[in-house]
């Protein structure tokens, strides 16, 4: 399937920047089940510094944003072709081993609810996807989609005590839960096309758990399946902090307000 | 004087006699007056803060600034001695270099099973955002200070690696020019290698370090934390002694995808940064957010090769004190080569068995906090009273995996200049060693460090060590 996205963020300050640098990990991978067939960032009111890749295969690209900005816009456009893995990414690569998957980060804490949480979940099953999947369908059980009750800074443990939360939070959730299980896991920003509208609020996120002889396997739990080809890997990381799309520091630039405009589409 | 006989004195050996290093000095010595050696020291005093050597001691706010105490009996090395112990050195550090690159890249020595994957999957000190980064010229620890012991007349042992930001290289020079000042005389009568070329060499082997895109001289500068940091004399003194800038993260920022320092004549960008910052400073952006010692964006512009950060981040994964106690196998994985310098025998609190053994025998040992330095947080068994070390006992039992333990050495000693004439105290050495591509050089020498009370083992200045010039022979 060929994805076609468009992906504007727009960042708009009251009181002009006096100085600003922004990470931004917004180009697509090369993976297992996709391949980018172009892509394109471009930036007004900034200036793109330095780009690398980093642990994790992310591209990274470096934004300088001048005194006296007002408004930054990134601009992200492109086509992915995507093909149905069954949500497997496949066997491990790069320099990145595979315990680092292991350490938790402070979002990804297990703390007593997500142990609790693996206790509820129990022991008895044939295999790790079917155990990885009932993992994903108690978090969504325990934790309802809703916007508005948690933020970008939320930890696993406090999405749960929250009991409602977005993707970001059910990925912390998943991975706090996996890594407690003994799993290396990881956290994915993305794109989903969601078939009844092109048109989205905002980009996706989901976790990647490796198992024994599949490799990178990814998990929903917002929408109860494992990624097919709607699906758009762009960074990877141990949780949110480390695959932001933007993320950064400004200096001045009272009242910042953000505008996002996502289309994904066929 | 008297020395002990399990103990072994550089300059008598374990008997009366005058070890040859020390022969030219000591007919020196025998001809000197009492008073005036007494005057010499004191006038040494004089010139060290009228030069303003002054280390911050922490923990002791009435005293900010003090000045280490300074002994001027030299510490002598033969030539012979010297040439194995630099052999030693060179091992050790190509041993550390390819083991960081390593750690950093496909970690075969962890699949070889010879370092247990937990002791760096659980370390702090292995920084993540180091994974699959080139450092230009493949070096990573461009600066390191290895702290030596001697035992006996053939005995040496390395007691720790440092290889973040060595300190106290600048005791080393100023000490030699202290020594040329007050005995000018000496130096004609005894052949003494030079160590006053160290700045231009230190220069030469960071500007040859630097990012593979730098056209023409590289621009070097020297990152310090500020006045407020216990070294700012020496990263002061080694910018001025390179003629570099000395410079603050305040001063740096992102220009056109460089780190560069603002100057007179506009933003200069920096191709080799000497920094005196720890990793977790460096960079609000990717370390530590509330540092203010650092510059947003630097290690961006590392991972993306535009500039040359000395010491490479991360490589506080090799002096790790947990580490350290697998310094033979490192060694022996690398090179090919049985250690040429022991390790001192070391137990691994983490081990169970370790753990029983160095309980049972805490009056006998030294134990030590694993991410500690300076002398801060350990337990001097034979110094310590009963009290003390049935507490330290609880702190080990909570925390087994924080320390180590090793057996108390019988560190050589040196005769210092005390009221009563010459008395021995017991010292250590730590060797500045600059390392480039192709290249390792060592300074002839280093920074003695001499336990200033008699009997006491423990030399840090932050716990009232003095220093002394350290002379290598002319072969």
């Amino acid at each position: 399937m060929r994805v076609k996205v468009r992906h504007s963020t727009e960042y708009t300050y009251d009181q002009a920047v006096s100085r600003g640098l922004q990470k931004i990990r917004l180009t697509p991978k090369n993976s297992g089940g996709q391949t980018v067939v172009s892509w394109d960032t471009g930036v007004e009111g900034g200036t793109k510094e330095l780009s690398y890749t980093d642990q994790h295969n992310n591209l990274v690209e470096l934004l300088s944003i001048a005194p006296g900005t007002r408004t930054v816009t990134i601009v992200c456009e492109g086509e992915v072709d995507t093909s149905d893995t069954a949500g497997i990414i496949g066997q491990h690569g790069g320099y990145a081993p595979l315990w680092y998957f292991r350490r938790s980060t402070p979002q990804t804490r297990a703390g007593p609810r997500v142990r609790q949480l693996v206790r509820d979940l129990g022991k008895d099953f044939d295999d790790d996807p079917s155990r990885l999947h009932a993992l994903s369908a108690l978090i969504l059980d325990s934790v309802s989609y809703s916007t508005g009750t948690t933020d970008f800074a939320t930890t696993a443990e406090q999405a749960i005590e929250a009991g409602q939360g977005v993707c970001q939070d059910h990925a912390h959730i998943l991975i706090a839960a996996a890594r407690l299980m003994g799993y290396p896991a990881r956290y994915v920003s993305g794109y989903l096309m969601m078939d009844d509208r092109v048109d989205q609020d905002a980009g996706h996120a989901w976790a990647e758990v490796h198992v024994d002889g599949l490799g990178w396997v990814g998990f929903d739990v917002s929408n109860g399946v494992s990624p097919d080809p709607r699906y758009v890997r762009v960074a990877t990381g141990l949780d949110y902090g480390e695959a932001a799309p933007i993320s950064g520091i400004v200096y001045g630039g009272r009242n910042e307000s953000m505008v996002v405009q996502l289309q994904v589409q066929q | 004087m008297a020395n002990r006989p399990d103990v072994f004195d550089e300059m008598h050996g374990s008997g009366e006699a005058c070890r040859s290093p020390y022969s030219g000095y000591a007919d020196w010595f025998q001809r000197q007056g009492a008073q005036s050696l007494r005057k010499k020291s004191r006038d040494a005093e004089v010139f060290f803060r009228r030069t303003g050597i002054t280390f911050n001691v922490y923990g002791q706010q009435e005293a900010e600034e003090r000045l280490i105490p300074f002994d001027i009996v030299p510490r002598i090395i033969s030539g012979r001695e010297w040439s194995r112990l630099t052999r030693g050195i060179e091992q050790r550090v190509r041993a550390i270099n390819a083991f960081l690159h390593d750690m950093y890249h496909r970690q075969e020595i962890l699949r070889s099973g010879r370092i247990p994957v937990d002791v760096i999957a659980a370390n702090a000190a292995f920084l993540p955002q180091m994974i699959g980064v080139e450092p230009p010229g493949g070096i990573y620890t461009h600066i390191v200070g290895i702290d030596i012991v001697r035992t006996g007349e053939d005995e040496f042992f390395v007691l720790e690696d440092n290889a973040r930001t060595p300190s106290g290289v600048s005791y080393m020079l100023e000490n030699r020019e202290t020594m040329l000042r007050m005995f000018p005389e000496l130096f004609s009568r005894v052949a003494v290698r030079e160590v006053s070329n160290y700045p231009k060499l230190l220069r030469r082997s960071l500007a040859a370090c630097a990012p593979p895109g730098c056209s023409g001289s590289p621009v070097v500068a020297v990152l310090t934390p500020g006045i407020h940091n216990s070294a700012y004399f020496e990263h002061a003194f080694l910018a001025d002694q390179m003629g570099v800038e000395l410079v603050e993260g305040q001063d740096l920022q992102l220009v056109d995808g460089r780190i560069a320092m603002r100057t007179t004549r506009g933003y200069t960008p920096i191709d080799v940064l000497y920094r005196r910052v720890d990793d977790d400073f460096l960079d609000p952006m990717s370390f530590n957010p509330d540092s203010q010692l650092g510059v947003p964006g630097l290690m961006d512009v590392y991972r993306a090769g535009g500039i040359t950060v000395a010491n490479a981040p991360g490589t506080g994964i090799a002096d790790d004190k947990a580490i350290y106690s697998y310094m033979p196998d490192i060694i022996q994985f690398y090179t090919g080569e049985s250690a040429i310098l022991k390790n001192v025998p070391t137990w691994r609190c983490a081990e169970p068995d370790a753990l029983a053994y160095v309980l049972e025998h805490l009056d006998e040992l030294v134990v030590k906090e694993v991410h500690g330095s300076g002398g801060y947080g350990m337990l001097v068994g034979p110094a310590a009273s009963k009290r003390e070390i049935s507490a330290f006992a609880d702190k080990l039992k909570s925390r087994p995996g924080n320390y180590i333990a090793q057996p108390t050495l019988a560190l050589s000693t040196v005769p210092v200049l005390t009221k009563a004439g010459l008395a021995p105290r017991h010292v250590d050495l730590r060797p500045f060693v600059l390392v480039s591509p192709g290249k390792i050089e060592i300074t002839p020498g280093g920074l003695t460090r001499v336990a200033m009370k008699a009997g006491s083992l423990v030399v840090n200045s932050s716990q009232g060590g003095g220093t002394k010039d350290t002379w290598v022979l002319e072969e």
